[in-house]
Parts: structure tokens; sequence; C-alpha cells
């Protein structure tokens, strides 16, 4: 694997390089003011470095940091794919940053963008309309279930207190079912590792508001009940809600509008290859039926008659979910990134994500339980401690898959390799898997030893927090 | 180059690769591998042409190019600073960029310690012990706020209070996040664009569990009444969550001085520009409510040595070990392991917008970030001056310390002055029927003279 970027691994000297601590105790600044002075603090103490200093010490922190581009990153569930450039560029262009007051008139394009997008979101999601205000897949969850909630309400059905989520759901489901106030039923997975059918059915009833559910789920299996399932959903009166981490294996095979679905999420950092950076930001546009389309957030954009781009309040608005419009930057670089593929590339992705997701599990020496796969499987490793696992693949070069979940499987490795990597880097990754599927426990648990930091002692720093320079030596 | 004539331009897959890895798999197609019931598979097209690069650029730019060039003088709790170009160059670090949540802190130690100076510079600006390394804006951050409020505080109460300067799609948020949770939301009194304190006495009672007020104000205003809303809500036993954002944090005064128990606010203020709203969320807290927190923290660790005779390994630190190191921390808290008892439910969040308001913040260090906060404080008094001499505009509407923007008075309708200053090529908010809120900052008062000019002339 050394044709890997290797920075992050690489430490020269294993030297702690922390100008920004060390000179910190020098730069405090005796604040004066021409505001009266009980009106304002006393002093600042941060750190001040010159410009040169202050390069060298980011780069160097950036040289310790692992991203897509510096090989791959199979992270189950997060779609961990190389991010095109070109939209970086677009998002930073002045015309790209307006101020959110500003008038519609004044902010014809901006305008005009999101109706595309939201356009664009609903052909590839079989919904009819799509708001962009949430600002990450969870916020879009919870957007999802103030909709249902406001139907429910305005239906005469504000009686029903439940959500029905499976187990092997993102913990993202139940937080936010739980934020919006609803009581969550968690139904077992089936031996098939889908929907329990008859959990399901005696799951539902008068109380449900709705059903999330996660297809192909976390396992990477398709929901192949779908139909089955959204009818038993409905009859009970409830809405299906599609929750859209995993969209990226279904692109032009399958349309959570079409398999049922009231509500989705879109995950646009995931799907739609917007990078992240270190944990956001994303953003999560809600897709729903013409039958929660008056619920929407506001403001929500529509075109005129003349052809022009308006604001405006859907007639039962939730409100809304975001101070402001979302994270718009992420949406412009969607709306590229979709653009650029169009259907042939959309439906390309999919195709070899789940091409890739496919052969990588047929590679790995480890128990696969099930399939097949989508974009993503879940390994198990046996008798060997996930987490170890994870630790001592990062010797043989590679990101390890996301860790002990779904708990549905012992000891879980959930690898999802995405579209993006070639055949020869598959076999890669196989090698390191199957490298320490071999190797005992006193290997596993000393690892990592080529990484720039050796095994971090996460109970330490949980049981003696230390959050910041005021809490160092 | 890839051997094939359409698709995935980023897929990279050779047919001949194609191939040897469904031979592998054992199908002869990759529609196979799509485990759909034909009864839901998609058999149209999304109607979207694929295109070139070039063409990709070129439609979104056009979509662009239809917002008018406007100089603005916007805030109402969005606002615009300089950036540094260092800012973007760094951030845009592809090691950085393309990165994620930190799952793996031994390969991502360079983003983890950058997150870590961030909170380092929110307990800082705020003296709270705690801050985490972000939410998504100031909105959904004090609805966390909220809720945190609602778990912790001793005795039972369902009642929030917020002025009447908050935004309404501020409180709209606030409302859709508590609602779950049974709180209620009620707005109290202002009096000159503070807190009416008389008003705030009324309100509040051991129904409380949190009261809210921001320094400065949605309109700008240098809110002189803290010190008397931390000694009320204490008195009530309610939380104070004070609004603001870094920079008037580093001049005006420290909201733990203040008694302010939650700090929230928008960081977007440094490393931002203003990206049609995007935010940062800041959430700082008592340490007491460390268990209580939202959203990812990042704490100091060590790691460990390595045993006898291991393989690899660096220089004689690294064989020691004991090294500093940072990790996410505290995670039992978050919803991927405590699920619905989770303290929020936010998982993806603005890490890298908080890495840039940390850069921002380090290439101005402590003088540079004060000095920007008095400019915050002249700039709107110099400005509200030069408008207060135009014959039918008085500014500054409230005879209080302003930071960043005011409210001026129009004699004639506010709205149709706005209009034609849009004419003009200025956009200001027209907040009343007769009031207009003008924010200036370093980014916007080169061309203060030429919005005063113009406002000149559209009163007359």
């Amino acid at each position: 694997m050394e044709h890997y970027d290797q920075a992050a691994y690489e430490q020269a000297d294993g030297d702690q390089y922390e100008p920004l601590l060390s000179e910190k105790d020098e730069t405090t600044t005796e604040v004066e003011s021409s505001l009266p002075d009980e009106l304002t603090r006393d002093k600042l103490e941060l750190p001040s470095l010159a410009e040169p200093e202050l390069a060298r010490h980011y780069v160097r922190l950036s040289q310790q940091n692992y991203g897509v581009d510096s090989g791959p990153y199979p992270l189950g569930s997060c779609t961990m794919k190389y991010n095109p450039r070109f939209t970086e560029d677009i998002a930073a262009l002045d015309a790209a940053s307006v101020h959110p007051d500003r008038s519609a008139e004044s902010v014809q394009g901006t305008l005009k963008l999101q109706y595309d997008l939201q356009d664009y979101l609903g052909r590839i999601g079989g919904m009819d309309a799509v708001t962009l205000q949430p600002p990450a897949g969870a916020a879009g969850e919870f957007a999802g279930i103030l909709l249902a909630d406001a139907y429910h309400e305005a239906n005469g059905e504000g009686h029903r207190d439940e959500v029905v989520i499976p187990d092997a759901a993102h913990g993202t489901n139940f937080a936010s079912a739980a934020l919006g106030g609803y009581d969550v039923v968690e139904i077992p997975s089936g031996d098939d590792g889908r929907v329990d059918i008859d959990a399901l059915d005696a799951a539902l009833g008068e109380n449900t508001a709705a059903l999330m559910l996660t297809n192909p789920n976390t396992l990477g299996l398709f929901e192949r009940d779908i139909e089955r399932i959204a009818d038993m959903v409905h009859d009970a009166g409830g809405l299906l809600y599609y929750d859209g981490a995993n969209l990226n294996a279904l692109l032009g095979r399958a349309r959570p509008g079409d398999m049922g679905f009231d509500v989705m999420h879109f995950n646009v950092h995931k799907t739609f290859a917007t990078p992240h950076g270190g944990g956001g930001p994303g953003a999560g546009p809600v897709g729903v039926t013409d039958d929660l389309a008056a619920f929407l957030p506001e403001p929500h954009i529509r075109q005129t008659d003349g052809g022009s781009y308006e604001r405006y309040t859907p007639e039962h608005s939730v409100g809304k979910v975001h101070g402001f419009s979302g994270n718009w930057l992420v949406l412009i670089k969607a709306f590229a990134y979709i653009d650029r593929l169009g259907d042939d590339g959309l439906g390309d992705a999919s195709a070899k994500a789940v091409l890739n997701a496919n052969y990588l599990a047929e590679q790995v020496d480890y128990d696969v339980p099930l399939g097949p796969f989508h974009h993503e499987f879940v390994a198990s490793a046996g008798d060997q401690d996930a987490a170890d696992v994870a630790k001592r693949m990062l010797d043989y070069g590679v990101h390890p898959p996301t860790t002990k979940w779904p708990d549905l499987v012992d000891e879980a490795l959930m690898t999802e390799p995405t579209e993006v990597e070639t055949k020869s880097n598959l076999d890669d990754l196989a090698d390191a898997f199957n490298a320490v599927a071999g190797e005992d426990d006193e290997t596993l648990e000393s690892a990592p030893n080529r990484t720039t930091a050796r095994r971090i002692d996460q109970t330490a720093a949980a049981r003696n927090p230390r959050l910041s320079w005021h809490d160092l030596d | 180059m890839s051997g094939r004539e359409s698709g995935s331009p980023y897929a990279p897959h050779t047919d001949a690769e194609t191939e040897a890895m469904l031979d592998a798999v054992g199908v002869a197609d990759v529609e196979a591998l799509f485990d759909i019931p034909d009864s839901v598979r998609f058999d149209d097209d999304f109607g979207i042409d694929a295109k070139s690069e070039q063409e990709a650029v070129t439609e979104t730019r056009k979509r662009l190019r239809r917002n008018d060039d406007l100089t603005e003088f916007l805030g109402r709790g969005h606002y615009e600073h300089y950036v540094p170009s260092l800012v973007d160059h760094l951030a845009q670090r592809s090691e950085f960029l393309t990165s994620y949540t930190q799952y793996q802190p031994e390969v991502t130690q360079g983003f983890l310690q950058a997150l870590f100076e961030y909170q380092s510079m929110l307990v800082e600006l705020t003296g709270l012990g705690v801050a985490n390394c972000s939410m998504y804006d100031e909105a959904t951050a004090l609805a966390e706020a909220a809720l945190l409020a609602k778990r912790v505080r001793a005795a039972d109460g369902d009642r929030v209070l917020v002025p009447e300067y908050v935004r309404d799609g501020h409180v709209s948020v606030l409302q859709n996040y508590t609602k779950g949770a049974e709180v209620v939301v009620e707005r109290y009194g202002t009096d000159a664009g503070n807190v009416d304190t008389d008003a705030f006495a009324d309100a509040i009672d051991d129904d409380v569990v949190m009261v809210y007020a921001e320094n400065p104000t949605t309109t700008g205003a240098v809110e002189e009444h803290l010190d008397a809303v931390g000694d009320l809500a204490d008195k009530h036993d309610a939380l104070f969550c004070l609004g603001s954002d870094p920079v008037a944090l580093s001049l005006l005064q420290r909201p733990v001085d203040v008694g302010a128990d939650v700090v929230v606010g928008d960081a977007s203020v440094l490393g931002l520009p203003t990206s049609y709203g995007m935010g940062l969320g800041v959430f700082a807290c008592r340490e007491d409510f460390l268990r209580q927190v939202p959203g990812r923290l990042v704490g100091a660790s060590e790691d460990s040595a390595p045993p006898e005779g291991a393989r690899g390994g660096g220089g004689e630190a690294a064989e020691t070990g004991g090294n500093r190191t940072y990790t996410l921390t505290l995670q039992t808290r978050e919803q991927h392991i405590r699920k619905e008892r989770a303290t929020s439910n936010i998982c993806t969040n603005q890490a890298w917008v908080a890495l840039r308001a940390a850069i921002h913040a380090a290439s101005l260090g402590s003088e540079g970030l004060v000095n920007l906060a008095e400019r915050m404080v002249e700039l709107p008094r110099d400005l509200a001056a030069d408008l207060d001499a135009i014959t039918g505009v008085r500014a500054p509407v409230h005879d209080r310390h302003h930071f960043r923007e005011f409210l001026a008075h129009t004699d004639q309708p506010a709205p149709a002055i706005a209009s034609d200053l849009e004419a003009d090529g200025f956009a200001v908010h027209a907040v009343g029927d007769h009031r207009l809120q003008v924010c200036v900052t370093d980014a916007n008062e080169h061309a203060a003279d030429r919005l005063v000019a113009a406002f000149e002339e559209v009163t007359h």
C-alpha cells in the first residue's frame, strides 16, 4: 500500500508541536475601549502568531489528519467518497455569498439555484416538494418529525405519540423522534437482517405517528417487503419516513417516493459528495409528498407566473428549523455535483458503489453473515475485538470501517467502500482486513504503531475531562 | 482514459476491472446486485443531462450571476468581517476538507487539535468552563440551551423567557425544538433597545427554567442590564443564557462575570463570508453541566507506550508513550450511543466552519480581536452620526452604545427608502414602518460615505 499518501501516519520525531499552546501565556491583551469600563472585560488571553508560523502550525496539523484525499475511507453509513473540487470554486464566489436578509428581487440567482435544487432532489427522491433548510441529516430527520406531527395534528390525529424504529436504525432516528416529543417503539430485526413483519405488525397501532426506515438498511440489505411495510404503516394511519443516509445505493434504481415513503431526508454531503471536513457542515434537505407540502418550513421557494422566484410561507408551515436558510454553500456544491453527473453519472455511481461493496465483501476473510449487499456490508470480527481490528488496520495504511455497530452483528465491521475506489484499492483494503484477521490479540491490542499518535486512552479522557487549554498543566 | 464512455466521472473502474469484479462476485451484470423488487424499480430518467466539469461550472455560475451586486449593510444576527486569505488556503487543505468525524483519533490528531483550540478560545472568551466544538447556528444552539435548562434545573417548570428584540425566525426554531419537551416560550419587554428590567422582573417566576438575553442585541445595542438579569435568574433558579459572538465577546463584559450559565451565539463572524446565512453555533456552559452538553466534545488525553518489541513506532517520544493527544470524549451523551436518551440528536455538525473560525481568531490574536471589536463600536457610532445629520433621519434611535449596527428612524416610510437604496446599490433592513437597521463592519466601511450620500438623496 505504498502508493497511499502516508502523511497522516508519519511524524518525524514524535515531538509535540503546539505553538498555539506554548505561546498563549505571552499574549495577554489589556482591553481598552471607548465604552464605559463596566460594559467591557479587563483582558483577553489568546495565542498570537505571526502569519508564517500560523501557516506552518495548521499545515502541520493537516499533515496529522486523514481525509478521503489521503486514501480510502470506508466508514460504513458515512459514504465518504471523493469530493470533486470544482464545486469549491463556485461556492467561493462573491455571488454565492449573500446576506440571508437580501430582498428576493436582488437574489434571483440564489433563489433560482434553490428552486432548481429542490426540483432535482424531488426528481431523484420521487418526492413532490423539497425544503433545503435543515443543516444536516439529523436536522432533516427532526424536520420530518415536525412535519409528521403537524400533519397528524391538522387531521385531528394529535393523539399519535409513537414513532416505530427498527433496532438497526441510526442513533439519530431515535434522538430525533425523542426531540420531537415522541415515544420510541423499537422493533427487532428479523433473522434475515430486515424488518420483522410480525414485530412491525405488533408495534403499529392507533398511536403510531410514523415508521422511520433506512433502505437499504445499515446492514446493506434492501427491505424487499417495502410495499407491504408501506401498506401496513399507512393502514395504521402512520407516515413512512425515509432515512436518506444510504441513498447512494439506489440512485436511478429505486426512489423513496415510489416505494411509498411520505417524508425523506437527503444527506447531500454523502450522496452528492460535498466535503464535510472533520464532521460538517452537511445539509439535510427534506422531501415530502403533496399531502405534506403545506407544512414545509418557511421560507419555501416557488416560481411566479412571470418566471421570477419568490420566497413564501406554506399555508400550514411548521416555521423554521434553522435560523436562516441552512448550509447554503454545501447546497450549491450538491447542485453542481448533480448537474455534473446527470442521469448517467448518478446511476453509475450507485452501480459502482454496489459493485465495490459486494466485491470487497467477497474478498474479506472475516465472516460476512448476510447478503447480497447494496453499498455497504457488515463483517463480524468474531473472536477478535472490532475496535482493536480497526486500530491494527491503521498500521496497514488504510482507514478502518465503522466498528461495533450495528450491534446486531457481533464485533461488527461496517464497511462502505463507495464507488470511487479502484479494484486495486479494494484488493489492498481486503489484504489489510485479511492480514489482521490472522493476527493474535496481543498484536491487535498494541496497535497502532505507525500513526501520528499511538493508541489513545479514551477512558482517561472521559474520566478526567480536559476540554480546553485552561485544563492543561 | 477510463475505458468507458459514460457514467460517473469519479468512479475509476475500467470495463476490464468491472468485468473482473463481476466475475469475482459471481454475477453477469451489475443490475443483478440490486436486490429490488420489480414493482418498485425505477426505470425512468431523472431528466438531468450529464455535463462536463466546465459546463457544470458554467451552469451554476450562470444562475448565481442573476444576483444583483449590492453593497450590504445588513446584519441582524448575521455578519460579515473580512476573512484573511490564509484562512481559505489552510482550511482548504484536503486532509482537513475531505475528512469526517474523528472516530479514529490516531489518524485525525490534526483536526482534533484544531477543534480543541476552537473550544479553548471560546472558554477564554466566555469565562465558562466548557465549550463544545460546534452546533449548526445560533438559533439551534439557543434551542439546545433551553433543552439543557429543562433537564438540569432542579425544580419543575416549563417557561423560557426571551426578549422582544430576538428575531422571529430564531424564536420559531426555539419553539420547534422545545415543543417535544413541552417548554413554553414567552417574550418579555424591552426598553430603549435593552432589557426592560421591570418588565423582566414581572415576567419571571419560579416556573421559568431559562432566561435569554443578548449582548449586543439583534438590533446592535450593547446590553447594560446583564447583571440584573443574571441576579433575577439566579434568584428564581432559572438558567441565564447569553447570546453573543466571539468578536463581541473579546471586548464586552465576560459572560461568566454577569452570571451567565450558558453562552450561545454564532461564531461564523470569524472565518465565513455571509454565505446566505450559514452559521456556526456556539455552545458554552458552566462545568457542572458537562454531562448534559449537546454535541461533540474534544478532550485531551495521552497515548500509550508500545509493548516490548512491537513493530514500527516513531522516535523516542512515540516509544515511551504519554504524549499529549486529543480525542472525542464523553460520547455516552451522544445519539449514536444513547439513542433516544441522548442530550441531542446532532451528529454531523459544523466542524470545518469551526476550524475556519479558529484559524481566523488565531490570525488576529487577542490584540487583533480586541481592536476589531473596538472598531465595531466606533464604526456604527460614526455612521449613525452621519445619518443623523440628514433631515428626516434620526440615528441611532436608542441612546445606547452600539456594536456593528443600530436602528435609524426615518420620517418617510422605511420600506420605500430601503427599496430606493437598493436601486442605488445598497441593502439595508427595513424593520418597521419608519425604522431601518444599518450594519457597518470592516467589510463595508469603505462604502459608508457613499451610503450616507445615497441616504441623503433618497430622503430628499
